[in-house]
């Protein structure tokens, strides 16, 4: 093993060569640091809270619609048959309530349309209030719409984790395989530079650029739709800053023999593609079996996620966080020693 | 213990190589004295690019000792790099920055060195210094990566097929580059498959074949080994005797390829007048006729009776 050779200068430059790629390449600036903003705008609009939803219906006589338009959920059109079921095959209106003989009246809906069961409950229930039933139990409603408890809550801390892991992977991965194809790392290792100074460049490239894509959309999230920082920032950094190092070190390990970037991108999608689908940055990752989910558990995208999400939404302390940080901390350096040990340098 | 005197800028004894079931470099020697450009001169996969990498550091022999500057790779390595110029075969450097930023990187990985803008005067690459190396030509880009090799101010330069690809004036800018450092007192080793570069650069020169020297010294000394002046080259028709051309005064040797037939000659005055006669004689129509004084090429010819370019 050579003795550890500093030399400031050519790590200074190496990085700024990071820097300059980067900025130089549009692709890459608005990969790293327009889309995420774009991601979480788009689904924070997309998933923003509403009030109860109203639901349309038609009734056919005037005794059915009076009794009807008693419900503020429902929406009534006053229409006569014919009309009313070609709205309804429209999908205008979720029911149409007609009198059926006597003092009956039938409902006309499709029962697989979660909509259209709401419509039959909130319709039936008018029409027996009008007609004069009395509930036996009095109920009262009070409504839970806790900030950090909103699907945004959830999704903030998820894109910026998923953010991380792309930036890392994706950025180490080609950045080398590109070096080495253009024969450039074969190049550079031919100068007296220190080897471990042009692995190093990239992780400190990695921290000046975590600043960015962790920042962006955490104040995105915290200034347009309130999300709560309720943890230590301190903390929260330096987990974002565990998690950039164990992707950096899967990304090392991926570029760490390959060739080409097609191959590469083979073993990128391998590595990534389940901790998008598995690690739950969209939806709970607790909504697979119970069996599998030691393994998502042990995912790092999973551990980094579940560690913002504590910080950021319950405002739990690294001391309360110790699996998740174990877990990202085995992958740094299970990872990274892979990686040194299987390296091509040429 | 050094095999040689330090002086001796690099020594190469006993070389082995071998990649799978292919022999690379098969027992290769030779030594490059200070001051001097050596050429190793072959036809591609003659094993020219593994020799170099190996001298350079960036691949470890089978067997064999490589010397350079006096020091060994197993034990001196950051030293040695120091001290080496290199230029690689097709290295592509980074096309995001410019001529300017891949000088100060490159200066950046030496601890000694001259500055960027001496080295980009150097290469007479000024005006392109903003320039980012996407936007470069082909010959700039190889003056560029000269530049890189230059910037730690060298001891010894390693070129690996340095104008390969490249146009005739580009290839002239680049000989009057490596003519300038060896003006300096500075050693030069270089690989090439051009006879013409080989001949023009170097002062002494080995011919690498199948991984082994076949043969050695200066280019004067190598051509007037093969005992042969002149080569006479003449076409005329499919239908030409050349047994009886091969009797004729002066005449060495007979090559016959698709359209041309070439005659190694010692006495060209005779040999000319002689073979006009012959095909005269013959009724064979000459339709072309040229002449040449014998060249590394032709050393090659003889040796392994293919041409380097086609090799």
């Amino acid at each position: 093993m050579p003795r550890f050779v500093w030399r400031p200068r050519a790590l200074v430059q190496l990085t700024l060569l990071r820097f300059r790629e980067f900025v130089r390449e549009p692709e890459a600036l608005f990969w790293g640091v327009v889309f995420p903003i774009l991601l979480s705008a788009g689904l924070g609009v997309a998933f923003r809270n509403q009030p109860a939803e109203t639901v349309r219906v038609a009734g056919v006589s005037p005794a059915v619609v009076s009794a009807l338009r008693q419900d503020p959920l429902l929406i009534v059109e006053d229409v006569g048959a014919d009309r009313a079921r070609e709205l309804l095959r429209a999908g205008k209106v979720a029911l149409v309530a007609e009198p059926g003989g006597d003092r009956n009246v039938v409902y006309l809906f499709d029962d697989t349309n979660p909509e259209a069961r709401t419509a039959r409950m909130l319709a039936d229930r008018a029409l027996q209030r009008a007609g004069g039933r009395v509930d036996p139990v009095a109920t009262s409603d009070t409504l839970t719409r806790d900030v950090g408890a909103r699907y945004i809550d959830f999704l903030v801390p998820g894109l910026v984790g998923m953010g991380i892991m792309g930036n890392s992977i994706w950025g180490l991965g080609f950045a080398i395989v590109d070096a080495r194809r253009r024969k450039l790392m074969k190049r550079i290792v031919a100068t007296p530079m220190p080897r471990h100074h042009y692995l190093l460049s990239f992780l400190l490239w990695r921290v000046l650029l975590l600043g960015f894509e962790v920042a962006i959309p955490v104040a995105f999230g915290v200034l347009v739709f309130g999300v709560p920082l309720r943890g230590s920032l301190l903390q929260l950094a330096m987990l974002c800053l565990l998690g950039s190092f164990s992707f950096s070190a899967l990304g090392l390990l991926i570029a760490s023999r390959a060739k080409t970037i097609e191959a590469v991108s083979g073993i990128m999608n391998l590595v990534m593609v389940p901790m998008w689908i598995l690690s739950g940055v969209f939806f709970s990752s607790q909504r697979f079996p119970d069996a599998v989910q030691p393994v998502i558990r042990a995912l790092p995208l999973t551990a980094l996620i579940d560690a913002l999400r504590a910080n950021m939404l319950q405002g739990a302390g690294i001391g309360q966080l110790l699996p998740q940080v174990a877990a990202m901390g085995v992958c740094l350096v299970v990872g990274f020693s892979l990686a040194l040990w299987l390296f091509r340098w040429r | 213990m050094p095999v040689s005197a330090p002086a001796t800028p690099l020594v190469v004894r006993g070389l082995k190589k071998r990649y799978k079931d292919v022999v690379a470099v098969d027992g290769l020697d030779f030594d490059v004295r200070p001051g001097e450009c050596f050429g190793l001169l072959g036809p591609n996969g003659a094993g020219k690019t593994t020799t170099i990498e190996i001298c350079e550091g960036l691949t470890a022999p089978d067997e064999g000792v490589v010397e350079v500057l006096g020091l060994r790779w197993e034990s001196d390595a950051a030293a040695i790099r120091e001290r080496l110029g290199i230029q690689l075969q097709d290295t592509q450097l980074s096309d995001k920055i410019t001529v300017l930023e891949t000088v100060q990187l490159f200066r950046s990985f030496f601890r000694e060195g001259t500055t960027p803008a001496e080295v980009i005067g150097l290469v007479q690459l000024e005006d392109k210094q903003h320039a980012r190396v996407g936007a470069l030509s082909g010959g700039q880009k190889q003056r560029l990566a000269l530049a890189c090799a230059l910037i730690g101010n060298p001891d010894l330069l390693f070129l690996d097929e340095p104008t390969t690809g490249l146009d005739p004036q580009a290839r002239r800018q680049v000989w009057d580059l490596v003519e300038a450092f060896k003006r300096r007192g500075r050693t030069i080793v270089l690989t090439t498959h051009y006879m013409d570069e080989a001949e023009r650069l170097c002062e002494r020169v080995a011919i690498v074949d199948h991984g082994k020297v076949i043969a050695r010294g200066t280019p004067r000394e190598l051509v007037a080994s093969i005992g042969v002046e002149h080569v006479l080259e003449f076409a005329a028709g499919p239908n030409v005797d050349l047994a009886a051309i091969g009797r004729l005064a002066g005449v060495q040797d007979v090559r016959a390829s698709d359209t041309l037939v070439a005659l190694q000659v010692t006495a060209l005055h005779q040999a000319v007048p002689a073979l006009l006669e012959e095909l005269e004689r013959q009724r064979a129509p000459l339709t072309e006729l040229r002449t040449h004084s014998a060249t590394l090429e032709d050393v090659f010819v003889t040796l392994t009776g293919r041409h380097l370019r086609d090799a």
